[in-house]
């Protein structure tokens, strides 16, 4: 059974910045969902919200029909797992413990041979078994995503999300890591959210796109709904073609029309930046 | 090499297989399973030969002294004590009631200063946490004084000092939470709170010292220094109790360390509810705390440095870390008051040699911090 997310009324405001308000959203289909918009609209706030690791400060999340904030810590643990954007550790254990941590909410106080086998496949799958053993703080930047990713998956999660888990990778690993959440997703029939500011990737394999922008949702649909020039030149104040390829829109940016170096983002109103939670 | 380098050699070493290699028709999925295994079978020799080590210098410490008593005596003696069938009196009377208590004293406080501060190091994700650097000994042993020179007690009774050492032990424990819950301060600037609070309560600390009738004054400075020469077997079941309990409450507690090592949205991800177990992980090393500076004074870098050296060794799942700091705390206690011992006699107090050696441990550790042997 999936799952869904359903967002009533949700606000957020950090102290007087209002993040965005009267958030009314439902996902309730299986499926890789991108969730898009400038730096500082809010995307990774959003997300906190969905976890509980913020309290919104008006409206509410519902998961599967609860308000989250009814909810313990633990049993959204066991519905939902989360990918930060970046490493995070101060004392770092081998890759394989690393990832064995994502069985926190599903396992006991002993490893089992299981919960080995759980870390193993969600390895295999990121094509990073050879790393098993290494020290988490030898990889390099893009090594780290992909272990933050395994360790994610090893949590077997309804809903899985991931706040910007290609920012480190390289070309291909990008597309293979978004193909590799969109079959999951389907495979599992669960909700894969992501957050990701690479639009023709997200127009390629996302099943749905959500654009947020200035406190709103600027679109949310198909890639087809929300990918248009009209959209991009409201979000992103940016002249663009929009092409098909792999049966998907693609975007072509005319950068040097757009971008005047000394302006700044013209966007963003007042940004509210990246919240260290 | 450089001593960063080193260390971070030593951790890979330790806590990695690289020897193996993958046999003919295993699977990834094995190999990585045999690997494991054969990694955690490491950490459990380097377990097995920490309790070597202690149980080692442990006896060594009992042979130390006037009267001559050789290693396997020591043991034998203290086995024919528990099984009731005592020998030889005097041997008796020397390993259990004279140099058991100060042993034990040592070891008890060894185990509560290093699990304390491995605890602390992980939750706080900062190497520089112990109960010494963040003002907690420091309050601790505030309090402990109030009780000992002015006779200001919170609760009175036999354990008047302990509980009132734990209640000021609490002032900065609860301004760290407080601290991690609003401010999310660097890991200088904790330590630099930390050192700050220590320096409020050593100035009220001096203030009453220096009311106190000289008499008074003196042996409470005996005791600030850090002394486990005065406990006598009334005072180790109590030390038994907060090291022991403590060690075992926050071993309960390891898995959920580790996850605050990653950060506290991903452990809230986990299902943590962080800012509760902040509140009883500081609990219960303030009671530590409390109950070590209440009979042995402040003792520092103990806390700071066992945590550090069991890690190279074991690696940083505190599961085996924090097994494998009690016993390095507890020999570094022995191993310090054997050095006092072997330098000018039994009565140097053991804080004066713990800063001794860990002072420049901690320097060198400081000054070769580099992301990788964290």
């Amino acid at each position: 059974m999936v799952m869904s997310i359903r967002a009533e009324g949700l606000g957020v405001s950090y102290g007087d910045i209002r993040v965005w308000k009267d958030i009314d959203l439902d996902i309730s289909e299986p499926g890789l969902v991108a969730i898009l918009g400038p730096n500082g609209v809010g995307k990774s706030t959003f997300m906190y919200t969905i976890n509980k690791i913020l309290e919104p400060t008006e409206g509410r999340v519902l998961i599967d029909g609860t308000d989250v904030m009814d909810m313990d810590y633990k049993d959204i643990a066991k519905i939902i797992a989360y990918v930060p954007q970046q490493s995070n550790e101060t004392f770092a254990m081998s890759v394989l413990d690393t990832v064995l941590m994502g069985r926190y909410p599903v396992s006991g106080f002993v490893t089992t041979k299981e919960d080995i086998q759980v870390a193993t496949s969600c390895l295999k799958m990121m094509g990073i078994t050879d790393l098993a053993m290494r020290n988490f703080n030898e990889l390099s930047a893009g090594q780290h995503q992909k272990v933050m990713i395994a360790r994610g998956l090893a949590q077997e999660p309804q809903i899985l999300m991931l706040d910007e888990p290609t920012s480190n990778l390289d070309v291909y690993h990008q597309y293979y890591v978004m193909k590799l959440l969109r079959d999951i997703a389907r495979e599992k029939g669960i909700i894969i959210l992501v957050i990701c500011h690479d639009l023709n990737i997200a127009s390629r394999f996302a099943d749905r796109l959500i654009l947020l922008s200035k406190g709103v949702i600027g679109a949310d649909g198909t890639s087809e709904e929300v990918i248009t020039k009209e959209n991009i030149k409201n979000v992103y104040d940016m002249d663009t073609e929009i092409i098909t390829v792999d049966e998907r829109p693609y975007i072509i940016y005319h950068a040097d029309e757009n971008i005047d170096v000394g302006r700044g983002s013209g966007y963003l109103g007042s940004s509210s930046g990246q919240h260290d939670l | 090499m450089k001593l960063g380098k080193l260390l971070a050699e030593l951790k890979v070493r330790a806590s990695l297989n690289k020897t193996l290699e993958m046999a003919e028709g295993e699977t990834e999925e094995e190999f990585v399973l045999r690997e494991y295994q054969a990694s955690r079978r490491s950490k459990m020799i380097f377990l097995s030969a920490f309790v070597l080590l202690f149980v080692v210098l442990m006896g060594y410490k009992i042979t130390l002294g006037e009267y001559k008593i050789d290693f396997l005596e020591v043991y034998s003696t203290i086995w024919n004590h528990i099984t009731d069938n005592i020998v030889d009196t005097q041997a008796d009377n020397v390993v259990i009631q004279q140099r058991m208590p100060r042993v034990l004293t040592a070891i008890l406080v060894g185990i509560g200063l290093a699990i304390a501060g491995a605890a602390m190091q992980s939750m706080l994700k900062n190497p520089l946490a112990d109960p010494y650097t963040t003002g907690i000994s420091s309050g601790a042993l505030f309090g402990a004084t109030l009780a000992m020179t002015l006779g200001i007690y919170i609760v009175g009774g036999y354990y008047g000092r302990v509980l009132n050492a734990f209640i000021f032990a609490l002032v900065p424990a609860l301004f760290i939470v407080a601290l991690s819950r609003w401010k999310k301060p660097s890991p200088a600037m904790m330590i630099l709170v930390g050192i700050a609070i220590m320096y409020i309560f050593n100035a009220f600390q001096s203030y009453m010292m220096l009311r106190a009738d000289p008499n008074s004054a003196a042996s409470v400075y005996t005791w600030t220094v850090g002394s486990i020469g005065m406990t006598t077997w009334e005072q180790i079941p109590i030390l038994a109790v907060v090291s022991i309990l403590g060690f075992f409450a926050l071993f309960l507690m390891t898995r959920t360390l580790n996850a605050l090592n990653s950060g506290d949205a991903y452990a809230k991800s986990l299902g943590i509810n962080v800012d509760r177990v902040r509140i009883i992980c500081l609990l219960i090393i303030s009671l530590v705390a409390a109950g070590i500076v209440s009979f042995t004074g402040v003792i520092g870098f103990i806390g700071l440095v066992s945590p550090h050296i069991a890690r190279i060794f074991v690696g940083s799942d505190n599961r085996i870390l924090i097994p494998s700091a009690a016993l390095l705390g507890a020999c570094m206690m022995l191993i310090c008051d054997i050095v006092g011992f072997l330098i000018v006699g039994a009565t140097l107090q053991i804080g004066i040699i713990t800063a001794m050696i860990g002072g420049p441990i901690f320097m060198i550790i400081l000054i070769a911090q580099q992301k990788e042997v964290w």
